[in-house]
């Protein structure tokens, strides 16, 4: 190989390599991207079971029910209109309280219900998920209750 | 003291614009009288900084809380090593480590380096000072860490429990000395590109800095996953987390200019390729302090910062990426071709390495960055492990593969043909040992099986370099790679094994209960109160046995009052073939007296850590030896002379 070419050679596999990098991250971005939902846009949209997306909202007073074997919960969570119903199995996070915010990340089944993998919840004072910040957490703890009378 | 570190930056900031000043002239051809300032200037600058950081460790040290920073985190009742680590902690004081460590480096530079012309030195030294200059102004403008508070306060707010770890501690400043490491390297590159000096003396000159600066992160990354593994009791050992990408893209571009900085010192190739892998690398530290401290991002390390302060930041990464791009653009055609080579040698299997290495960087850093873009779209997506598990894994093989022969090439050109025994050993290796893994498990799943495999034959093939040669003629550096490269091999085994073999229970036991896991079986004698420090803690007491050899387990929740917050505290039974992981949770609401208890057993995943070591181990030894190779060659040529 000429010298002159080598630079050039290398520099176009450089190029290519790049856009293959582009490529590959586009096609796993469409598949694996995860969208954030509360339930109201949830309700809106058409998501296809199974596909993972992340529900954000607050834990509806009264709604966290404890399965048998102690480790499975089922609980609503709300928005100033809708409600979504969730089923986790684990270890919930400390600050996990009826009437607190919570980010819980997983994908509808085909029963409807939003099983999540892990949750978040409100860390301390200083610390809101960042996909409640924008919620007015005032407004959703008064929806709640007159959603309750 | 806080007014006296407040003025010791100042000075510094002077001390930097003085070097800058003088670089400037020194590049308009004008034989100014600042040029001979720089180095003592850089020395000064050097140690203002230095005192300015002890000023502030002071400060945590005596807990004086009429200092805002000190006040807000540290406590009066906080042990002793852990108001030290305060002092770098929190935002303005790690802002101020990082600069810290910039300008000693600075004045390491000025006094040690000697391989390259000094006009060459005092450009890079101006660049440095350029770089220190914007994080002066970011911390005297923006978050001054002296800054005093009235009236002051009775004992102080404390610091975030989960960072309130030994090795947390010092996890902080290893990344810092990484970031820093390459910010140097980057001053080198624009150095000599500005002084049309990009050749193997420069390339020696910034060497040691890189493989410095790629240790120290290795070194915390590998730190940082094993506390993520044990301290969040999530059982994992990478997340994916914005914020461990933001130290995983430094590492990425800094393995890759290790490997091509090797090639323009040995060899003179790769001159272009080297220098835009330094801005890379330097652009992804400035990326990972701007995603770690710019508040962008809600995470354990991303302290509460203001907006304006992220923009700050923002805006200092942009000025210094982009500047750095432009020069490249417009010196790079003055830096003549190196020496060529045939695609089938060390320097092609070392541009595969650079290749493979920069397509992972790419996607990881598409990957952390697209949910921020997105936002600002108004668009709120994560994106997660699935993605980067899918997008990177491949490509890893691809580098996996390649590291198996490309270690074995000669320089300048070579033949497969001579490596034909090995190339059938290997594929051989492969073949083997991922049939056996299929027999054993059959639904492992097609990378962890990979992994084993390929981690197998790296394991032999990372030695094959000795071959040969004679063990105590061989340089140091090449017993560097050789166990850096078998540090991978480890890591890999440990990642493949874990991710394919693991096993979980998750259940609620009230104590007389027991569970099973992985052939464990685990009984809860008791459950109780412990205090610490500044904390009290629920306190499982466990019994593990497997095959007749019983061990006690204390998994805890921990409570903290300052500031008020609960954590997990793992209990870890180590085994030779792998770990033992139990968390023990909040008791059933119910009120029935049991509590939520997850087991998982994890094989060989103490291995993934063992493999970052030695890794680390490795670049200590090349270091070393380049060190080494310094002191006797000097002495070597006077002798010679004399």
């Amino acid at each position: 190989m000429k010298p002159k070419h080598q630079r050039l050679l290398l520099a176009v596999i450089a190029v290519f390599a790049l856009l293959g990098a582009g490529l590959i991250a586009a096609a796993a971005l469409r598949e694996e991207a995860s969208y954030f939902y509360t339930p109201t846009t949830l309700a809106s949209a058409n998501v296809a079971p199974g596909k993972a997306i992340r529900l954000g909202g607050m834990v509806q007073k009264g709604s966290i029910v404890r399965a048998a074997d102690g480790v499975s919960i089922t609980f609503t969570v709300q928005d100033k209109d809708k409600t979504q119903k969730v089923a986790y199995r684990g270890i919930t996070p400390d600050l996990f309280v009826e009437g607190s915010g919570v980010v819980a990340d997983g994908r509808l089944g085909p029963d409807g219900i939003f099983v999540a993998d892990s949750l978040l919840a409100k860390h301390d004072e200083n610390y809101v998920p960042k996909e409640l910040a924008d919620i007015d957490m005032n407004s959703a703890e008064h929806t709640k209750d007159t959603l309750s009378k | 003291m806080a007014e006296a570190g407040l003025a010791a930056l100042w000075l510094a900031a002077a001390m930097a614009l003085l070097q800058l000043v003088g670089g400037m002239t020194l590049l308009r051809g004008g034989a100014g009288q600042l040029v001979p300032l720089i180095k003592p200037a850089a020395y000064v600058q050097g140690a203002l900084c230095a005192f300015a950081f002890l000023a502030l460790m002071w400060l945590f040290y005596v807990t004086d809380l009429s200092v805002l920073l000190v006040a807000s985190n540290s406590h009066i009742d906080k042990p002793l090593i852990f108001k030290l680590a305060g002092t770098w902690g929190n935002h303005e004081g790690s802002m101020l480590l990082w600069v810290s460590v910039l300008s000693v480096s600075g004045a390491a530079i000025a006094l040690l380096e000697k391989r390259i012309e000094s006009k060459t030195l005092n450009a890079t030294l101006a660049v440095q000072a350029f770089i220190a200059l914007g994080f002066f102004a970011f911390l005297l403008f923006a978050s001054n860490p002296f800054e005093r508070l009235v009236p002051a306060p009775v004992e102080g707010n404390g610091l975030n429990p989960l960072l309130q770890d030994v090795g947390l501690a010092f996890h902080p400043p290893t990344l810092y000395f990484g970031y820093v490491g390459l910010s140097i390297a980057f001053s080198f590159a624009v150095g000599a590109l500005l002084t049309n000096q990009v050749g193997p003396a420069f390339a020696r000159a910034m060497r040691p800095w890189v493989l410095a600066a790629w240790i120290f992160l290795t070194i915390g990354i590998t730190a940082g996953s094993y506390w993520a593994y044990y301290e969040l009791g999530w059982g994992g050992w990478w997340f994916w987390d914005p914020v461990e990408n933001a130290s995983l893209l430094p590492w990425l571009a800094a393995t890759a200019l290790l490997h091509s900085v090797s090639v323009l010192a040995t060899r003179n190739a790769l001159r272009a390729w080297t220098i835009m892998l330094a801005l890379v690398a330097f652009a992804m530290s400035m990326a990972g302090t701007f995603l770690v401290r710019s508040g962008i991002l809600t995470s354990v390390h991303a302290f509460a910062v203001d907006p304006e302060r992220g923009s700050f930041i923002l805006a200092l990464m942009l000025l210094y990426t982009s500047l750095a791009f432009v020069i490249f653009a417009l010196r790079i055609g003055s830096v003549k071709q190196g020496e060529p080579f045939q695609l089938i040698s060390r320097e092609g299997g070392i541009v595969a390495n650079n290749i493979f290495l920069s397509v992972i960087l790419a996607v990881v850093l598409i990957g952390t960055l697209y949910p921020l873009a997105a936002e600002a779209m108004g668009d709120k997506i994560s994106v997660g492990p699935p993605y980067f598990n899918k997008a990177t894994v491949p490509i890893a093989v691809l580098l996996m593969l390649a590291l198996l022969i490309g270690p074995m090439l000669r320089w300048r050109r070579d033949d497969l043909k001579r490596l034909k025994y090995w190339l059938i050993g290997a594929a051989a290796i492969l073949l083997w040992s991922g049939i056996a893994v299929w027999k054993f498990a059959p639904d492992i799943g097609l990378f962890p099986l990979l992994g084993i495999a390929l981690s197998l034959a790296l394991a032999v093939a990372a030695w094959l370099p000795l071959r040969g040669r004679k063990l105590l003629r061989t340089p140091l550096p090449i017993f560097g790679m050789v166990i850096a490269h078998f540090g991978i091999a480890i890591s890999v085994f440990g990642m493949a094994a874990e991710s394919g073999f693991s096993s979980e229970t998750l259940t609620a036991l009230a104590p007389g209960e027991s569970a099973q896991v992985a052939g464990w079986h685990v009984k809860l004698d008791d459950v109780n109160p412990v205090v610490g420090d500044n904390w009290v803690a629920v306190e499982g007491q466990m019994h593990a046995v497997k095959n007749g050899n019983a061990f006690v387990l204390r998994p805890q929740s921990r409570q903290f009052f300052k500031p008020e917050m609960q954590t997990s505290e793992a209990a870890l039974l180590t085994r030779w073939n792998g770990q033992l992981y139990a968390v023990i949770a909040q008791p059933d609401q119910e009120g029935d007296g049991r509590w939520q208890v997850r087991l998982w057993w994890k094989p060989f995943v103490s291995f993934i850590w063992y493999g970052g070591l030695l890794i680390a181990v490795g670049g200590i030894i090349a270091l070393l030896g380049r060190m080494f190779r310094r002191t006797k060659k000097p002495a070597k040529n006077k002798w010679q002379t004399a």
